[in-house]
Parts: structure tokens; sequence; C-alpha cells
């Protein structure tokens, strides 16, 4: 099972087992599995509809599995049978609490329109982890900083670029110090010009250290930032391996097919 | 043009002008605070209470204020009439008031508009916001108080700024009902002095300087949210 990291010893992360997914007929996940140790970078590629995204967004069970299990930090989600065939998460408490672990970004930003930069980034860090005011808004200081938003800190996302929204969703998920991030195609939705800005902050984080799991079609950043690359094929993994074996060698034809058209 | 009675009618105009300015505010407060479960369940509750919200909804806007203060009154007042143990009770001196039926009837009445409008401003709130609440952990009630209604609140403001001005224009209807408000002082002054169209048109006048303040207060409220069209 052990393919992230042959040998490695680092604690999982992210571990997912056999993960189906169906939306009533159509089997968009046929049997995923992924294992993240601390310190990965898996990139997920693949032809829209392969099911990248919808994997990802079980993970933290924005989307509900059809069958299959989720651990995070080592602990299993629990899950019961929900009413339309699909798995629903039975203790709701466990859930929140390992989604504080999982910083998710998304395509679309999702920033709160309604608060200001600074604001969205302590959101969480005060309802919901319980951190004071003060600390998270020092905190928030911090990071915004990093991601090179800092004179942004009062704005309204509305009046901030394509780039800028996702670099504060970037902090906003940072704030609530995961143990993993979760990037749904963070540069899918940016005007070309943009997409550099944002992928310089992944991989500012990429070299820090920090876990990641990453969907992308920038196959070029995927090759250059990632310790494992998963190429997923109508729902199944097709192949998966370190980025040179991936995109430098490819065992299946589609996958060569696939990272040759997209170069 | 006859405003002699201006003057000793003035007090008399004060206090409509109270009962006005209390109705309006009782059934924009409690009108709107009945409005958001009300939309909201239509919008994410149970089958069975949305239909039963929608219904009501449908039924309060469905059909005429008056008509439905009518029902109230005489309605359910005659109802009330039929119970000596009522009449003799500490509760009669509600149960006998015209103005406890316009509040009750205009309330209902409101929640049914509102409600429509907040179905609709809980419905414009974008999903991936509150994804992004729910992938940071936060608990449906957290979602709700801290971002799903703060942003429909904002969505409707405008709508409920015409809303209100429609509250202010409905409440004459209260004078029916032997409510002296501020329409009830025109019907006074016309019963004691026969004189009809001058107080109508300071009325009117109030009215118009009334829903312009309320303008002003709802554009103030708007400013303050940032939006960029």
């Amino acid at each position: 099972m052990d393919r992230a990291l042959e040998g490695s010893n680092k604690p999982v992360a992210v571990a997912v087992d056999d993960l189906h997914k169906s939306f009533g007929q159509l089997e968009v996940l046929k049997g995923v599995s992924l294992r993240a140790r601390e310190g990965d970078v898996v990139s997920m590629i693949g032809a829209s509809g392969s099911g990248k995204s919808t994997f990802l967004r079980c993970i933290n069970f924005l989307e509900s599995p059809t069958s299959g299990r989720i651990e995070v930090t080592g602990e299993t989600i629990a899950t019961k049978p929900g009413g339309d065939g699909n798995l629903v998460a039975a203790d709701r408490k466990q859930l929140e609490r390992l989604r504080t672990k999982l910083g998710m970004v998304f395509q679309s930003f999702n920033l709160w329109q309604h608060m200001t930069v600074l604001q969205n980034v302590i959101e969480a860090p005060v309802h919901v982890l319980g951190v004071s005011k003060q600390e998270a808004t020092s905190r928030a200081e911090v990071i915004l900083n990093k991601v090179g938003l800092y004179d942004k800190r009062d704005q309204y996302p509305a009046f901030l670029s394509g780039g800028q929204q996702q670099r504060a969703a970037i902090a906003r998920a940072l704030a609530m110090e995961p143990k993993v991030m979760l990037f749904d195609e963070p540069t899918s939705a940016l005007d070309p010009e943009l997409v550099g800005e944002v992928l310089k902050v992944i991989r500012l984080l990429a070299e820090e250290g920090r876990t990641m799991i990453l969907v992308t079609h920038e196959m070029k950043f995927a090759r250059d930032v990632s310790s494992h690359v998963i190429y997923l094929y109508k729902g199944m993994i097709e192949e998966e391996g370190p980025p040179k074996q991936v995109f430098g060698s490819p065992k299946s034809g589609r996958c060569r097919q696939f990272v040759a058209s997209i170069h | 043009m006859d405003f002699s009675w201006l003057p000793k009618y003035l007090p008399l105009l004060f206090s409509g002008l109270s009962i006005t300015l209390q109705l309006l505010l009782i059934t924009m407060v409690l009108g709107f605070l009945l409005a958001v479960p009300l939309g909201l369940v239509q919008v994410t509750g149970p089958r069975w209470l949305a239909s039963l919200a929608r219904g009501y909804c449908t039924i309060m806007r469905g059909t005429p204020l008056l008509i439905q203060l009518y029902l109230f009154y005489y309605g359910l007042g005659s109802i009330f009439q039929g119970f000596p143990e009522l009449r003799q009770s500490f509760l009669w001196p509600v149960l006998r008031e015209g103005y406890y039926y316009v509040v009750v009837a205009f309330v209902l009445n409101e929640a049914g508009y509102a409600g429509e409008i907040f179905r609709g401003g809980f419905l414009s709130v974008p999903k991936g916001e509150l994804e992004a609440a729910r992938a940071y952990g936060m608990s449906p009630w957290k979602v709700l108080s801290r971002v799903w209604l703060p942003r429909a609140v904002r969505n409707v403001m405008p709508a409920l700024g015409v809303e209100t001005i429609q509250i202010l224009k409905s409440t004459p209807a209260a004078a029916l009902v032997t409510v002296v408000d501020l329409f009830g002082v025109a019907d006074r002054v016309r019963q004691e002095t026969y004189i009809i169209y001058p107080p109508l048109i300071v009325l009117m006048i109030v009215y118009l300087v009334l829903v312009f303040i309320i303008t002003r207060i709802f554009s103030r409220i708007e400013a303050q949210v940032p939006s960029k069209r």
C-alpha cells in the first residue's frame, strides 16, 4: 500500500482506502487509494471529469463518498450509511474537528465576501478553534505578510484581483495551522498572468515541508514541487509514482499521451 | 383651504404619529425576525416544514391585508366575546383593544412577505462560501450565524427597505379597527369638523417625510456593505 514514499517512516497525515463515489448511476471514483505522509506533496492530475476534484472533496466530506475509508492524522472518519446510498459522517463533532486539520483551498476562492481579508483569515481560528482575537490577528498578520497581502488586509475580497483573492484564501487556510493543505485546482479560475503569483506561494509552502494534496492542471508545476504524482483516468489510478517517472517514463500509454498533450 | 383645525388637533396628530411609528417598528422587527426561520426552512428544512412555510407565505401574500385584519379583529374578536370567563379576566383590556389585533395581523402578514425575501436572500449566498465555512470545521449553527445569515441579510437589505415603506403605507388600515394612528386623526377631524381634504393633504406630507427618512436610513445601511458595482 505504501506507494507514496517507499521506506519513509514519517507518520501518515492522510490515508484514503478504496474510495468509491457515484452520482446516481454514474460512478465517478472506482476505488482510489492514497497515502500522504508528513511532508509529502501529492499532485493529482488527469483530464476534466477524471474524478480528481471529487476525490479531494471526499477527503473532508464536502462530498459524501459511496464507500471507502478516510483517515486523517491517524484517525478514521466514522461513517454510517446516509439516505441516498452514500456515506455520511457518523460523528459530526469528530468530522468538524478533523476538518480543522485540513486546510482547503478552492478553485473559486470562496472568500467570505462580507468580511475583509483579515477578518476572513481570523474567522475560523477565533470562532472554531477558540483562539483569542488578538492572538489570531497577530498570527494572521505574519501569514498575510508571507503571501504578500499585508497591505490589503482591510480590503474586501470584491476589490481584489483573482490572484490576490486566492492568496488570501491560502492565508485563511494556513491560519488554521492545518496538518494537510488540500488544493482544488487553485489556479484554474485565474487569468494566465495571475497564475504565477499563486504558484509562487504554493511552492513556498512545499519548500517549507508542508503536507499538501494538490489537484492541478499545471503540469510543469506539479513536476517541480511534487514528491508523488497520481494520474487519474475515469475514476481510477492509471499511473502513479515520483514525478520523474510519471512525467518522464510513464508505463501507461494514456498517461504518456496526457502529459504529452498538456506540455 | 381651511387649516384652522390644525392647532387644536396638533397633539392628536403627534400621538397618531407615535402610534403609526410604533406599528411600523413592531411590525418590522417582529415580522423580519419571524421571516428568518420562514425563509430558512424553505431553503434547507425538511420537506414538510418547507411546504408548511411556503404555504404560509403564499396565503399571507396572496390575500388582502384588510381582510386578514378584519378576520382577526371581528372574527377572532367575536369568538372571544362568546367566552364570558374571558371577558372577566385580566386579559380582556388587551383582547378588547383594536391595537393588539392590528399588531398581530401586521406582524403575521409581514412575516409572509419578508419570509419570501429571506428565502431568496439565503439562496443568493454562493454555495462555495458555505462550503468553505464547513471545510474549516464550522458547525451548522456557526455556518448560519457567521456566514449564511449575515450574507443573506446584506443581500436582502434593499428589499427590506422597500418592505418597510410598504408597511408604513399599510398602517392606515389600523384606523379601520378604531386605532387612532396618523390616518385615524384625519378621520377624527372629519367627524368633528366636517373638514375633509386639508387633513388628508397634511397626512400626505407627513407620510412623504417619513418615507424620505426611511429611504435615507436604509441607504446609509447599504452604503456600509462593501460591494463593487
